[in-house]
Order: structure tokens, then C-alpha cells, then sequence
């Protein structure tokens, strides 16, 4: 069983998030970035079915900021290869862009399964796992939150609103966009990620210019207006506490 | 573009869902802005008596087929990929739910049409569509210009009202045949799975005091319970906090959990990302505590402060049961 699973760097939504001075996307100079949350999930998912059963998993991610060290980090976490792809991706690139470089750096590989986070912070023109999976000919479930293998069909549960979940049935290989691993993502420690980059490799593949139709272009990228937001309570916690308490009775709650 | 405006239909357990509603008012508006018609496109087996209840539409295509029964991600796909294709219309808009996430992406790549996602506005501008998208957790607004004769749009739950678009109604049902690979598919319904009965019922709750992120650890969590206990209500949370199993599942507010609509909504630690905001933001009174400025709570809620929540939730439990 050989699980792939593709990450992918996006910005810390803690910082502040700028527009750049056309204003057709954030200023990407004094971006920090992490690993996009659901691939994390991913990526647990992926090691928690290399530990019941006999798998290898091989992480894969377009060369960028942080890039190396989230696939150090994948590989001190229990992934067994780690593939760095190079080429022209950098960060903002459209999601129809990296998911068909991401086909083509896959479909001679040999896999079973490819596990992705359900979406992105930055997926604009959609989400990568159901795109690649279409460019990979093979069937996709996203949103899946529990995942059982046996023999050559995967058994997911589908999350809809509410707490309902749908169970299918995926003849592999398949992508599944992963909402959530069976345990919470492991850490890993950083004495063990320096450890790692001093010993393990990443292997390269280069993807030259892919023919893809994105079709749609950001004219216009803005931070959502505040004013009707919240009316901001001033004071130390004490006299918020106060306030509050007569915002209660005033609406009647208390 | 070309003129018509599709809408795929969303329905579970029989009934239509609220989402597919709230598409059929704004392609009504579309619609009228193009000249074309508006079109609801279901997909079902022995579930043409739900276009009854998409009155709102010109006119209703379904497709029949014992795998359409339930949502099927391959199924779906194939069937609307084909309705699509046979009918070639100027904008298609699809859910950004989880039924609609494995639909619009594949309808973009099997027929080759641009996609935008996350939209919570759609508008034709200059014989374009132009979408707006909520990216980066709702913190950056990006508006799309999409290009073709045929594009696709999926747009999030709860961006439009579901009034304008729910509207009994007669439509003409034109049936479209499905696609032979609907009878050899890769991927099977196997059942629906029910959520669980819980310890407390959040729907049913007139105050919640809800925590995100920022509790840090499930350590934190009796403080929280206390001042819910002070309040009279109940504790709900969101997503990573349920992912930490630091409470059930069924203390879930969000896209994938529950939607509530209680009195009080006092949210610690929450940053409001756009999958829980659609689960609270119909709530009559929200508060907010959150020690970044910046966190997207702050536009969906009445009141906020920065203040630290580990200052405020005691010194508020003090003075409640003061």
C-alpha cells in the first residue's frame, strides 16, 4: 500500500494579512508561512494507516518558503520518502495549476492512495484534491473524516451538516480529501527535525509548464470592510466583565 | 457568456436543503440581469416530486438513476458533467458544501470550465461573471473575473437569503438520460450515518458559551463550564476543539456540525472562520473575546474585546453569581 500524500505551505492566518499596491493579492514580502492545517490531518491520516497495516507514505510539495522543513518535519513525524517538486509554482499559484503539476509528478508513481487536506486557506479556484483527482482519472471523496483500508477498497465516512455522515465505498486508488485524522497531528520534535535534515534526503522532481485553463483572474482582493463588526468593549477585565454583564440585562438575557 | 443560469440542486434524506434555495433567489436575480432562464438541475432516483418544490426555477432537469438515490461524489459528477455539456449555459452555481465541494471541482475539469469557489457574491458585470470569494479563514475578500461561455461557481451556504428562491410551484421537468458510467462507478453509498445523541442538546440552548483555539487546553475547559453553568446555559465549541476531542461532537457548531440560534452566544478564543460562522451567526446577541484585533469574529459579532479570556470568564463568573 503506498499512500501519497501532497502539502502545501499557505500563510499563518494569525499574522496581519496585507493586500499588495495593485491589490490583486496579499503582499507576500513579510509573509510567514505554515502548513496548511487539513494537510497536517492528511498526513496523520496517512501514518496512522501505515501503523495498523503495511504501508509506505511519500509526502510531496512544491518548492517554497518553509518547504524543506515541513518535509523534514514529515519524515521525523513517520513518512517514509519526501518529494520536493521544482519548478515554476510560487506561492498564490491557482489551484488548477498545482493540482495538474501535481498530476503529472504523481501518475507514473506507484500508488494506492492519495490523501489531501479537504481545502486551503488560499484555494480560490478550488480545492486541489478533487481537481488532481479528476486529472488523475481516479475517484474522490472529500470531506472524509474516518477512513478503513481492506484489500483494494478504502471504506470512508463523508461529514455533511449537522453531524450526519455518509459512508462509501472507493475502489483504489482514490484521493480523499481528508477533513480531519482519527487522532490529532503528532508533533515532532525539533531536536528530531534537525536530525533528520542532516541525514534524510529529498528526492527532486522537476515539472516544466502545464496546459491548464484557470479561466479566472483576481481583479480585486480587499480586506472585508469592518463598521458593522462588533461595537469594541474598552477597559482591563474587570470592567469588561461589568459591561457585560449589563449588555445581558439589557437584552434580557439576565 | 451564455445566458442561462443553472443551479445544481442539493437534497438529503428527501427534502431539499436550505442552500439550494438561497442559489434560486440570486440565479433569479442573475438570470434576469442575462435575459436567459433559470434552471434547477436534480439528480435522484424516483425524486422528481422534489421539483415541486423548486418552483422558483423556469424549468427543472433531472436525471434518474437507482446510484442518484444518494449522493454519490462519482455519480453526481458524471450526471451533471453530461447535463452541463448538453446544455451549455453561462454560469453554473454549485454549493461549497460538502455534497458541492467534490461536484464543482470535477464539473471544472471533465468539461474544462473555469471555477471559482467560496463565493459569497455573484454578480455579471461587463457580460462577465464576477465572483467574490471569502479566502484566507475570512480574512481577505478576493473578486474574480471568470471567462468563458460556460463557468462554474461554488458559492458558501448562507450567503444569500433562502426566501426568495423557496417557492412551490409547478416548473416544466425535462428529463435528461444518465450516463452509462453510472453503472460501473468506483465509488458506493453504502448508508447514512446519524449523529449521536448527546449528553446536552446545544440546538436547544438559549445560552452557549462557545471556545476555539484560544482555551489552549481541555485544563481550561471547567472554567468555561462554570461561567456557562453561571450564565444557565451550555458549552459548545468549534471545530479544533471537537478535533482535540476536548469535547464531543456534539457540542459542534459550524458548517460540519451544528447550526444554533440561541439568546446568547458568548464565543472565547474563536477566530470566526468562515465554517463556524455559518453555524452561529443567526444568534440573537453574540459576544466576543479575542485577543487578536484582527480575528473575523469581530464582524460577525455585537460586542467584542481583546481583553484576555482567562481575565474576563472569572472575574464574569465572580460577579454572576456575585
Amino acid at each position: 500500500m503506498n499512500i501519497i500524500v501532497p502539502i502545501k505551505m499557505v500563510p499563518d492566518l494569525v499574522d496581519e494579512l496585507e493586500i499588495n499596491e495593485d491589490g490583486t493579492d496579499l503582499d507576500r514580502d513579510f509573509l510567514s508561512y505554515k502548513l496548511n492545517e487539513f494537510d497536517d490531518h492528511a498526513l496523520e491520516e496517512a501514518l496512522q494507516l501505515k501503523e495498523e497495516g503495511d504501508a509506505t507514505v511519500t509526502v510531496i510539495a512544491f518548492d517554497g518558503e518553509e518547504t524543506d522543513k515541513a518535509l523534514f518535519t514529515a519524515i521525523a513525524k513517520g513518512a517514509d520518502n519526501a518529494v520536493k517538486i521544482t519548478g515554476d509554482f510560487e506561492e498564490g499559484t491557482a489551484s488548477h495549476v498545482l493540482a495538474k503539476a501535481l498530476a503529472e509528478a504523481i501518475k507514473d508513481m506507484d500508488y494506492d492512495l492519495i490523501l489531501t487536506g479537504v481545502q486551503a486557506a488560499d484555494d480560490r479556484d478550488g480545492q486541489v484534491g478533487v481537481l488532481l483527482a479528476n486529472y488523475l482519472g481516479v475517484p474522490h471523496v472529500s470531506v472524509v473524516s474516518g477512513v478503513t483500508l481492506s484489500g483494494n477498497t478504502a471504506t470512508v465516512h463523508k461529514e455533511y451538516a449537522g453531524g450526519m455522515m455518509a459512508e462509501f465505498e472507493v475502489d483504489l486508488p482514490a484521493v480523499l480529501g481528508i477533513q480531519a485524522a482519527r487522532e490529532t497531528p503528532r508533533y515532532a520534535p525539533v531536536s528530531r527535525v534537525r536530525q533528520i535534515m542532516r541525514q534524510a534526503e529529498l528526492e527532486e522532481v522537476e515539472v516544466g509548464d502545464v496546459d491548464v485553463n484557470v479561466g479566472s483572474e483576481v481583479r480585486r482582493m480587499f480586506t472585508p470592510e469592518a463598521g458593522e463588526g462588533a461595537e469594541m468593549i474598552e477597559g482591563d477585565a474587570e470592567e469588561v466583565a461589568d459591561k457585560i454583564l449589563e449588555i445581558l440585562k439589557e437584552k434580557g438575557v439576565r | 457568456m451564455n445566458q442561462d443560469i443553472f443551479v445544481v440542486a442539493e437534497h438529503l434524506k428527501g427534502s431539499v436543503e436550505d442552500v439550494t434555495y438561497e442559489l434560486l433567489g440570486k440565479g433569479r436575480e442573475l438570470a434576469g440581469s442575462t435575459g436567459g432562464k433559470l434552471v434547477a438541475v436534480l439528480m435522484g432516483s424516483g425524486a422528481e416530486g422534489l421539483a415541486g418544490s423548486l418552483g422558483a426555477a423556469d424549468k427543472v432537469i433531472y436525471v434518474d438513476h437507482p446510484a442518484l438515490e444518494n449522493f454519490n461524489p462519482e455519480a453526481y459528477a458524471a450526471a451533471l458533467a453530461d447535463v452541463v455539456k448538453a446544455n451549455n449555459p453561462g454560469l453554473v452555481l454549485v454549493p461549497n458544501t460538502s455534497m458541492g465541494m467534490d461536484l464543482a471541482a470535477s464539473l471544472s475539469v471533465r468539461n474544462d470550465l473555469p471555477l471559482v469557489a467560496y463565493a459569497i457574491d455573484v454578480a455579471i458585470d461587463g457580460g462577465n461573471v464576477v465572483a467574490t470569494s471569502q479566502l484566507y479563514g475570512g480574512k481577505v475578500n478576493a473578486e474574480s473575473v471568470l471567462e468563458g461561455d460556460t463557468v462554474v461557481v461554488s458559492v458558501l451556504a448562507g450567503s444569500f437569503p433562502a426566501d426568495a428562491g423557496k417557492k412551490d410551484g409547478a416548473p416544466e421537468v425535462e428529463k435528461a438520460a444518465a450516463p452509462a458510467e453510472l453503472d460501473n462507478l468506483k465509488v458506493r453509498f453504502k448508508q447514512l450515518i446519524e449523529p449521536e445523541g448527546g449528553d446536552v442538546d446545544i440546538t436547544a440552548q438559549e445560552i452557549l458559551v462557545s471556545v476555539g483555539r484560544g482555551i489552549q487546553s481541555d485544563e481550561n475547559l471547567p472554567m468555561v463550564e462554570e461561567l456557562a453553568e453561571a450564565l444557565g446555559g451550555a458549552v459548545s465549541a468549534s471545530r479544533p476543539i471537537i478535533d482535540n476531542k476536548w469535547l464531543p461532537k456534539t457540542r459542534q457548531v459550524g458548517k460540519s456540525g451544528l447550526k444554533v440560534k440561541p439568546k446568547l452566544y458568548l464565543c472565547l478564543g474563536i477566530s470566526g472562520a468562515p465554517e463556524h460562522i455559518e453555524g452561529m451567526k443567526d444568534a440573537e446577541l453574540i459576544i466576543a473575546i479575542n485577543t487578536d484585533e484582527s480575528a473575523p469574529i469581530f464582524e460577525h459579532a455585537h460586542y467584542g474585546s481583546t481583553e484576555d479570556l482567562f481575565d474576563i470568564v472569572p472575574a464574569l463568573t465572580e460577579k454572576l453569581k456575585g
